[in-house]
């Protein structure tokens, strides 16, 4: 792996939230690439991949805000307790990131 | 006979076993797509690890459960994607994917399962801080790390499983923050042939971690970039991570048993109110049976036992003899399980005082963004009073996460034992669904 101390890093291949990844994909990873829509850009996560995780292993940095001004959330829980991760799904509403899977096309909006 | 089981998890799945065998046909819901609850949380379709890799000690009771899982799926009723938004006397309500139904029921076993208890910190809301059970659902069914820089804060087993699974796959944490001291676990567990506690820290020791016992995070700071924390002898330090997770033990999904309107008793040991239920899972609800963390926090293999020991009492009170031989051996292990879980309860204790102190800016309720101060600002007599001051509670969530500490903060607030501010009461629906 490469240090990165010292150097000019080029961080590509993230559309929006250009930046770091909130979660690192590390094992199970050689699935099929899905595209999908975040807030209308184009996108791609993995066949298997939860809303959350496209979303969040993609680079994109949150899933929404708080609706009352504290900043980015991207959910806490992970198992469909905590109602932090809504993610608005077109033609489908809200559904919590977390326990929602890609599917092809999908189109994401984050509020 | 209308019979419902509520959940596919360990106890689920082992409470739907026993009344197919006795010729039943439950009708049984799940919420998640498939069963196996979150101890045995499979992964989607297209990953590829099998169960030696995704559950590590406990692989050959996690593939007896999936098989038992599958096979029984057509014997039943079996709804998966199924929410149980609302709960009366004699029926229910269900959501699976925007389609609305009422059912029936005349037993109902409730098998809802656990959650993690926090304690908030500040900055606990941001991106990059989880629970430790979504640190290891992250692991176990998306084959992600939270982080590369991960810190790990809270107490019990969870706490040294998730830290030797994340070192196991090559992502150690950078810091492991257990909140008990090392004393509190040596004293834990006199009388007993071994100490699980003990064990559980010379597993972590061999496996190369180091943890720092008796210490707490303080803050994580903006943008999740450091983790401020406090080791055992007072000293604060700043430890720079890219993620989170925290999670001082499970607290049990009882939404639904309150709103069966079983009777709560607050229990000392685990400073939870548990829904009231005797040593067969009977709650003081006529019809009504518990079993599995969702009643009280016992572990997956408490859970099969207590599975197979609800179903056992719904038969005995339809009239059906099972064998007494076989509640008899299920009691006396259940008995057994429970003096090595009072164990772990004394060796790993929720840090109340920690949560108690939580400073003012804190966000206690992340649904409703209110902070501890304004919960301390209220005085009031009672947590639910609380709530209706403060909206704390009130949110998304109803209170899973920020019910037990708003608890300790009012009861600090007024100078009153934690019992007597009471429990925030379930409200359906208990999770929110498009009507």
């Amino acid at each position: 792996m490469l240090d990165p101390k010292g150097r000019v890093v080029m961080v590509s291949g993230a559309p929006r939230g250009v930046g770091r990844a909130i979660a690192e994909r590390l094992l199970d990873q050689d699935r099929p690439v899905v595209d999908f829509f975040l807030d209308g850009a184009p996108a791609q996560a993995r066949a298997g991949d939860t809303l959350l995780t496209a979303i969040l292993a993609g680079g994109h940095g949150h899933v929404r805000h708080s609706e009352f001004g504290d900043g980015p959330r991207a959910g806490f829980c992970w198992m469909g307790a905590c109602q932090d991760c809504f993610v608005l799904v077109e033609g489908r509403g809200a559904r919590r990131a977390c326990g929602t899977l890609l599917e092809p096309g999908m189109k994401l909006r984050r509020r | 006979m209308s019979v419902v089981v509520v959940g596919a998890g360990p106890a689920g799945v082992r409470a739907v076993e026993r009344l197919v065998a006795a010729g039943l046909r439950p009708i049984w819901i799940e919420e998640a797509p498939d069963g196996g609850g979150r101890v045995f949380q499979k992964p989607p379709p297209g990953f590829s690890r099998g169960h030696r890799a995704l559950y590590g000690a406990d692989h050959g009771r996690a593939f007896a459960l999936h098989a038992a899982l599958a096979a029984l799926k057509p014997l039943t009723d079996w709804r998966p994607d199924t929410l149980v938004w609302n709960l009366r006397p004699g029926d229910l309500d269900v959501v699976s994917d925007g389609t609305h139904e009422r059912l029936g029921w005349e037993r109902i076993i409730l098998c809802t399962g656990a959650m993690d208890r926090v304690v908030p910190i500040p900055g606990w809301t941001q991106p990059g801080v989880t629970s430790l059970g979504a640190a290891q659902i992250a692991l176990k069914t998306q084959g992600l790390a939270i982080g590369r820089r991960v810190a790990l804060c809270g107490t019990g087993p969870l706490l040294l499983l998730l830290a030797q699974q994340l070192t196991k796959v090559g992502a150690p944490p950078v810091l492991v923050l257990e909140s008990a001291a090392w004393s509190t676990t040596l004293r834990a567990v006199p009388g007993l042939a071994w100490n699980p506690a003990a064990a559980l820290r010379g597993m972590a020791w061999r496996a190369g971690l180091k943890v720092q016992t008796g210490a707490v995070p303080l803050r994580v700071e903006e943008g999740c970039t450091a983790l401020r924390w406090r080791d055992s002898r007072g000293w604060e330090h700043r430890t720079e991570v890219d993620a989170v997770a925290m999670g001082w033990g499970l607290k049990p999904e009882t939404q639904l048993a309150d709103l069966a309107g079983a009777r709560f008793a607050f229990d000392r040991l685990q400073r939870l109110w548990l829904p009231e239920r005797d040593a067969a899972g009977r709650a003081s609800v006529p019809g009504v049976y518990l079993a599995g963390d969702g009643a009280s926090i016992g572990g997956s293999v408490v859970a099969e036992l207590a599975g197979t020991r609800a179903a056992l009492a719904v038969l005995q009170d339809i009239g059906e003899k099972p064998d007494p031989l076989e509640t008899t051996l299920l009691d006396r292990a259940l008995a057994r399980e429970a003096r090595f879980r009072r164990a772990l309860e004394r060796a790993f204790p929720y840090p109340h005082a920690l949560a108690a102190a939580m400073p003012d800016e804190t966000l206690l309720c992340r649904c409703e963004a209110i902070t501890a101060a304004e919960m301390r600002a209220s005085a009031a007599p009672e947590i639910n009073r609380g709530k209706a001051a403060t909206r704390v509670g009130m949110g998304r969530c109803q209170g899973r996460l920020c019910g037990p500490p708003a608890a300790e903060v009012l009861a600090q607030a007024i100078g009153c034992d934690i019992a007597e501010v009471g429990r925030l009461r379930g409200q359906m629906p208990v999770k929110p669904v498009v009507l």
